[in-house]
């Protein structure tokens, strides 16, 4: 060999290349998971309709009323944001025993309705007190008949335990009642 | 005694680095992969509010979103401190959603249409007044599923 061995590359400083990009990416990645409370909104009235609700029975209303200063109205009484829950479970669970309340909870409706001046951070404490209701309800009786909470049931099961208990909050047409 | 003196000149032999840049392009790639670029810039305050009953959202890329809030600190001499809507990079109007909402439709592939899901990140300091404005237009443009963006909290 006439020609002298090329002397090796001096790798040394790749650590720092690749520290630098990793860094890079590091302070870049966002890891948020989108998390949130899923609803959905009812279709707009037709032109000239008149919602008939007579039909329903005002006991299995559960009527929950928030004002401009965030503060809960439930069944015509003042109630504390920590109340809601338990509130709503006697409501939904009562079966017919008490005659004020729901007969069950098939047929028991949460209505919510919100002033314009309700704090956004408000309305989803109540949305989330509701929600909570209906999945204590709902983990209750999976772990009766199958041993788990709702969150794990599938297919069929899941659906038994939903038709029990349908989630059924309806939020009124938007009204402006307490000014800004 | 000379015989406990002669390691003193070698010490500890040197870690081979070697594998460093290994191991650092692992972590790299990992970082590479993972990382979701913001694709808006945020032009309001937003601190989501706070729930336990939380579901996940499966794919983003279904959902788009209506960011609410009062603007940042920048942009309070142009835009004033009440809240607003932010869609896409720009401050919009509540009329807007409408066609904002039929711009992601017809960017979504047919099959994949039923299950757009419109996420509204609005700041805790908002008012209902303008969130009920965007459930109107929602409803509207026939956009029913809707995510209420909080943070996950423990109870």
């Amino acid at each position: 060999m006439s020609r002298r061995s090329l002397p090796e590359i001096n790798a040394g400083s790749m650590a720092d290349i690749a520290f630098l990009l990793l860094i890079f990416f590091l302070v870049t990645t966002t890891m948020d998971v989108d998390t949130g409370l899923v609803r959905k909104l009812p279709a707009m009235p037709e032109d000239e309709e008149i919602i008939d609700d007579s039909q329903i029975k005002a006991k299995n209303i559960y009527v929950v009323l928030v004002n401009a200063k965030d503060q809960l109205l439930v069944e015509e009484e003042l109630m504390g944001i920590s109340q809601l829950r338990e509130g709503a479970k006697t409501f939904l669970d009562n079966w017919g025993k008490n005659p004020t309340l729901s007969d069950n909870p098939q047929k028991a409706i949460i209505s919510l309705q919100n002033d314009r001046g309700t704090s956004y951070e408000m309305y989803i404490k109540v949305q989330n007190e509701l929600s909570a209701a209906y999945r204590e309800l709902r983990d209750r009786e999976a772990q009766k008949k199958f041993g788990v909470n709702y969150t794990e049931l599938k297919g069929d099961n899941k659906k038994e335990i939903r038709k029990m208990y349908p989630e059924k909050i309806s939020e009124a047409e938007p009204k402006n009642v307490g000014g800004k | 005694m000379s015989r406990f003196k002669k390691k003193k000149g070698s010490g500890t032999p040197a870690i081979s680095t070697a594998s460093l840049p290994d191991i650092v392009f692992m972590l790299l790639f990992f970082f590479m992969v993972t990382t979701v670029m913001r694709e808006t810039t945020l032009l309001v305050e937003n601190m989501l509010p706070q729930a336990s009953e939380v579901k996940k959202i499966e794919d983003k890329s279904l959902c788009s979103y209506i960011y609410v809030g009062a603007p940042v600190t920048g942009m309070k001499a142009k835009f004033g401190t009440e809240p607003r809507i932010q869609l896409n990079d720009s401050f919009k109007l509540a009329s807007d959603i409408q066609e904002f909402v039929a711009a992601k439709r017809e960017a979504t592939a047919e099959e994949k249409k039923p299950q757009l899901i419109t996420c509204i990140k609005a700041d805790v300091d908002a008012k209902m007044g303008l969130i009920t404005d965007i459930k109107q237009e929602l409803r509207k443009a026939q956009a029913f599923k809707i995510n209420y963006a909080t943070y996950a909290s423990v109870d």
